[in-house]
């Protein structure tokens, strides 16, 4: 909660946004997960792989919120 | 019924317990006065980030997600499984728009997206069809919340309306009398009991049916076995397409909805939106694991109950794989998470459509002049007559025609995007050109839902979202969200529409915003006052 510099306004940029990117692509991508093989834990890749998704998606928008702050 | 008694007992009292909470919620967090619209609907603006979290994850994760996601995966596969990129991809995806949104309406005073509309465009008009599109959107989300509640009810065998009609009787008085309150204190039972019974049925579920690779191996040689093209346990040549354009068309029109908004301003500051993008993927964790019960109920051989038209109704499959696994008491425990996870959204959806009428119809058309007092008044009865239509939609339509509703509604809010989500960012558009575009964009998506059949139920129109591309001519069996399409119609019109008024030099709205409004934040001198009394 920074209150800008007098002169200099405020903004939401930063290249740091570029990182939220990711998360947005990866998931659309079917050809990275679409398939059955190889298997973790008896999921099928596509189950898998999607769900540590959540983990990249939530990485990125921790670490812009933390750097952007 | 008998052999329900315990499960209906479990369900009763943990239902009446949430229904105390929810009038006990209006002394929590107490005001000055409730009398305020800001106050009832918004509840003071002052959640910070674990109320928050709570209230927007009870309000996206609704209990007809529950009940209907796990339903398609279980009819069709992977596709139904676009429910996880999609929640993954709509943070990072709305991150600085909704801290924007925030900030912007935290400096006018603005309580729905047709208020930021009226004054970022100077365009009653524009905003008025916002708000339409808003309601109609809304309206059939509300209704499918009871659809949530009817699959567990017909699970424990209970038949007619009365209990559906009960029920809302309750979550209407006492939305009525603690607005916002109500919801974001239930949410946090709501969770508790979503999370435990989750967590339970993907550990003790899977291990019963012989672990994770014999569910799945199972569903496969289901698929594999139906003449069905589209279905599988994973995506075919012609379903990508649609899984990635349903995928990010639904992220698209999530935050679009009134009723998700309402939940982002209700919070503190924009530091706790943004955290809460980044905490609000737990719940897209849950939804994958949740969408994999429809996994589990081909593999434990579970049979949807069959319906009064003689057609098994697939969104019972999931309470009725908690029946058939659970012991009874636990059986009633999920089911009361179903039903107080549709208390939740059915709450905020009405509060935010009872602000969309009252602050874009009511003042602007009807009562130019109304005070605080008097739209709140407004609001809460509107909040009462949105739910009493929910009802009557439940109890004289077709349940499948909510359902189709829906479907519409998300491809029609989608088309207030350009306006609302883009209109954060630039002012390039025309206000006639956003008209345009949005109209075009409707036309196209209603005529695209109109051709889609579905063959499973034997519809010639409306049977779902996935738009063949062949009927533009292109010789393939590949289809597409039509949602995403009919976008794409509206943001080109949208485009030469702005370009055409502005060579006729039609004139431009007012803009009634600062650019450094967008930026605003708690503590500045702008976003300071809540006493909001002074804001219009």
């Amino acid at each position: 909660m920074t209150t800008g510099e007098p002169g200099q306004p405020r903004t939401d940029r930063s290249p740091w946004n570029w990182l939220l990117v990711l998360p947005i692509v990866l998931p659309l991508c079917t050809f990275l997960f679409n398939a059955d093989e190889p298997r973790l834990l008896g999921f099928p890749l596509f189950y898998w792989l999607q769900l540590a998704f959540i983990i990249v998606g939530v990485a990125s928008t921790t670490l812009v919120y933390r750097m952007t702050k | 019924m008998s052999r329900h008694t315990t499960e209906l007992v479990v369900f009763i009292l943990l239902f009446l317990l949430v229904s105390g909470m929810g009038f006990v919620a209006s002394r929590w967090r107490r005001p000055n006065d409730l009398a305020s619209l800001h106050e009832w609907g918004l509840g003071g603006r002052s959640f910070g980030s674990w109320i928050t979290w709570f209230l927007v994850g009870g309000d996206l994760y609704t209990a007809y997600t529950f009940v209907a996601v796990p339903a398609l995966v279980f009819s069709s596969g992977a596709l139904g499984f676009y429910a996880l990129p999609y929640t993954v991809v709509v943070y990072p995806l709305v991150f600085l728009v909704l801290a924007r949104m925030w900030s912007v309406s935290h400096v006018h005073g603005f309580v729905t997206p047709a208020d930021f509309v009226r004054a970022r465009f100077g365009s009653p008009t524009l905003a008025l069809a916002i708000a339409i599109t808003g309601l109609v959107a809304t309206m059939p989300y509300i209704a499918l919340q009871l659809v949530g509640i009817e699959a567990v009810l017909k699970a424990m065998g209970i038949t007619g309306h009365l209990p559906i009609i009960i029920a809302f009787a309750i979550l209407a008085a006492y939305t009525y009398q603690s607005g916002l309150r109500a919801p974001a204190l239930i949410a946090f039972v709501k969770d508790a009991l979503i999370y435990i019974v989750i967590l339970v049925a993907v550990l003790y579920i899977p291990a019963r049916l012989g672990g994770w690779g014999a569910i799945f191996d199972a569903a496969g040689q289901k698929f594999a076995a139906t003449p069905a093209p589209g279905d599988g346990v994973i995506l075919n040549g012609g379903n990508q397409v649609q899984y990635v354009t349903l995928a990010f068309g639904s992220a698209l029109a999530l935050f679009l909805y009134p009723h998700s908004l309402t939940g982002v301003l209700a919070s503190k500051n924009r530091n706790v939106i943004k955290r809460n993008m980044s905490a609000l993927p737990a719940y897209s964790f849950l939804l994958g694991l949740i969408a994999l019960l429809g996994f589990m109920a081909i593999a434990a051989g579970t049979k949807p109950v069959v319906g009064a038209n003689g057609k098994p109704d697939t969104n019972t499959i999931v309470p009725m794989l908690f029946d058939q696994m659970f012991p009874d008491w636990f059986t009633g425990v999920a089911y009361a998470a179903v039903g107080i996870g549709a208390l939740v959204p059915a709450a905020i959806m009405s509060i935010a459509a009872a602000n969309l009428f009252t602050r874009n119809i009511y003042r602007e058309y009807l009562n130019k002049n109304a005070s605080d007092a008097q739209e709140a008044k407004v609001s809460k009865l509107v909040s009462l007559v949105v739910k009493v239509g929910a009802v009557l939609c439940i109890l004289l339509l077709d349940p499948q025609f909510s359902i189709d509703l829906q479907l519409i509604g998300g491809v029609i809010i989608l088309q207030t995007l350009p306006a609302v989500a883009l209109g954060l960012y630039t002012r390039w558009f025309h206000k006639g050109g956003l008209i345009a575009g949005w109209a075009a964009g409707l036309a196209a998506g209603m005529w695209m839902l109109y051709l889609i059949p579905n063959p499973a139920s034997g519809k010639a129109h409306f049977g779902g979202s996935a738009f063949g591309l062949q009927n533009l001519g292109f010789d393939t069996t590949m289809t597409i969200y039509a949602g995403f399409l009919a976008l794409a119609v509206n943001l080109v019109v949208a485009v030469l529409a702005t370009l055409a008024f502005r060579a006729a030099k039609v004139a431009e709205g007012e803009d009634g915003t600062r650019r450094r409004d967008y930026f605003a934040d708690e503590g500045d001198p702008d976003v300071k006052d809540l006493d909001l009394a002074g804001s219009h």
